[in-house]
């Protein structure tokens, strides 16, 4: 019965060891475990339900946006903050999506990436409001739960979203095995029969929509309230489409690819753009490849496909 | 009345007729089968009464109940349960997960989001007597896909069973089947509840003549004839489509 946690457990080791060995990573380990927050999102909407997207950081963006707003025009308080960047990033997933799940491929990632460039370009003029191309600027985040102070290094920082990563991670674990998980996976599987056993589909689709993108904008306020900042990146395409190759990377569908996947996108980057600046989407891409190719179910799954293989399996790697 | 009734039900698209004033009767417990040559509209009239097409005229109701305005889902949740012709289950998942689904779902629990999928005692009960009602034990906890054809057509019959509903469509329950396990689907729509009412369409006349007690005949959208499996086994019309035809 225990044995589902050991991962777990071995990902939360690894973490509090990383802030020991890394002392003076601490803002770069923050941002890895950021970035897996908006890709544990993307597991859910798209590794669960199967909802093909290319704009989770629509959310992820007005999760950012909103949480920076509040943070400087009404209350500092960070966890009051990620409330509202969760209410922003899900507000506009409801939305978007009460028309974007009536659609499904193609169609369905088009306007996905269309929803994400309109929010960039209306943040983009309320210059006003949101700082515009200069970014937002001026957020001072209070101390987390009134005791921990935000301090320069990003101690307090690194903590803080690791708590909150956990907490979303647990969170989608629980949610992954429950019978709504079972049916976002159903409908992945075939939303004929679904239809069938008398579901709305629609309805079903547009609740796991709304949910991941409650949890990108948690993973948006939470980079806006630790780096200080927010700027039109946040809705960016380039972070929609890195966020999905770290889930292919780590694998859809099973919350450790979506950690695993984050862990390894970022320390290629970070290392192979130290190395190389020019050249290191080059490393990226063969990594892609490789995975696509030979684990096709994503690095998490390599375990699995490696004891197939011992016994001779005909299905190795799938 | 009791079961299912339909009265002068037609389908045109376009300019092309695939049903044409159909009257149909199934009351509870009833075995009957749709039978007819391809393209008599034996799918188009299932579709019609589950919902997934809506018809160009006529009536169809349920218990006295009008419901050709209600959507597919909407008469699922009233009794009617139709079986792909496709086999369309959910392959990944294991035939547990596939039953426990639509149980699931019958029961209005689909949305909980904080309690295990498989820990809901009477739940898991059901499903585990309708694995052994179609005697997939063995099989129950691999994926869908794993399993051979004739077993995923009962995986099939017990995804819509599971459903419990009171009129059961199985469209060609045993199309693709191999002759050497078609018995196995016999044996299954012969366990079947006996107060279900139960329509299959089916091109193999073994399973039909074995299943039935009334069986219609279906020609370019019209009823032909219906009657006994005698009857319709005599009947020079029929012999004519069907002995004289491909269909042996």
């Amino acid at each position: 019965m225990t044995r589902p946690f050991i991962p777990a457990l071995v990902m939360l080791i690894a973490a509090v060891a990383a802030f020991f060995l890394f002392p003076y990573n601490l803002a770069f380990l923050t941002r890895i475990l950021i970035m897996i927050v908006l890709v544990l999102s993307l597991d859910l909407v798209l590794g669960f339900a199967g909802i093909a997207t290319l704009g989770q950081a629509a959310m992820y963006g007005a999760g950012a946006y909103a949480a920076g707003l509040f943070a400087i025009h009404v209350w500092a308080d960070p966890v009051a903050g990620l409330l509202i960047g969760a209410l922003a990033g899900g507000a506009l997933a409801a939305l978007s999506g009460a028309v974007l799940m009536r659609t499904q491929g193609l169609t369905l990632i088009m306007l996905t990436i269309a929803v994400a460039q309109i929010c960039a370009e209306i943040a983009n003029q309320a210059r006003e409001v949101t700082g515009g191309a200069d970014g937002m600027r001026g957020i001072r985040p209070g101390k987390v739960l009134g005791l921990w102070e935000f301090d320069f290094i990003g101690i307090t920082g690194y903590w803080y979203a690791l708590t909150i990563a956990g907490l979303v991670f647990a969170a989608l674990f629980v949610i992954g095995r429950s019978p709504f998980g079972l049916s976002l996976r159903g409908i992945h599987e075939s939303p004929a029969r679904m239809e069938a056993i008398g579901v709305s589909v629609y309805r079903r689709r547009l609740a796991a929509y709304t949910l991941g993108g409650g949890i990108a904008g948690i993973a948006g306020a939470l980079s806006a309230q630790i780096t200080q900042l927010v700027s039109l990146e946040a809705f960016s395409f380039t972070l929609s489409a890195e966020a999905l190759i770290m889930l292919i990377l780590g694998g859809t569908g099973r919350l450790y690819g979506a950690v695993l996947g984050t862990v390894i996108f970022m320390a290629v980057h970070h290392t192979a753009a130290a190395n190389d600046p020019f050249n290191w989407l080059f490393v990226i891409g063969a990594l892609v490849l490789a995975v696509v190719f030979f684990l096709p179910s994503g690095i998490a799954a390599l375990p699995t496909s490696l004891k197939r293989l011992a016994k001779g399996g005909r299905h190795a790697g799938s | 009345m009791q079961g299912l009734e339909v009265r002068g039900l037609s389908k045109h698209f376009g300019g092309l007729v695939v049903s044409e004033s159909i009257d149909f009767d199934l009351k509870p417990g009833a075995r009957k089968a749709l039978i007819g040559p391809n393209g008599a509209g034996k799918s188009t009239f299932a579709n019609l009464v589950t919902g997934i097409l809506s018809p160009s005229g006529g009536a169809i109701r349920f218990d006295g109940e009008d419901i050709a305005g209600l959507d597919e889902a909407q008469r699922v949740k009233r009794g009617i349960a139709k079986t792909f012709q496709i086999t369309t289950l959910f392959p990944r998942l294991t035939v547990r997960e596939n039953l426990r689904l639509p149980v699931l779902e019958r029961e209005g629990l689909g949305r909980r989001m904080f309690a295990r999928a498989d820990s809901n005692r009477a739940i898991e009960d059901e499903v585990a007597a309708l694995i052994d009602q179609f005697d997939l034990g063995p099989l129950a906890d691999r994926p869908v896909l794993d399993l051979a054809y004739g077993q995923q057509r009962l995986v099939e019959m017990a995804l819509s069973l599971a459903l419990k509903p009171r009129v059961l469509i199985l469209d060609e329950p045993a199309a693709g089947v191999p002759s050497s396990e078609t018995h196995l689907i016999i044996e299954a729509i012969e366990r079947l509840p006996h107060d279900l009412a139960v329509l299959v369409i089916e091109h193999d006349m073994d399973l039909v003549f074995r299943v039935a007690t009334s069986i219609v005949v279906l020609v370019q959208g019209r009823i032909l004839t219906e009657g006994t499996p005698q009857e319709i086994a005599t009947n020079a019309q029929v012999r004519e489509l069907y002995l004289g035809g491909a269909h042996g």
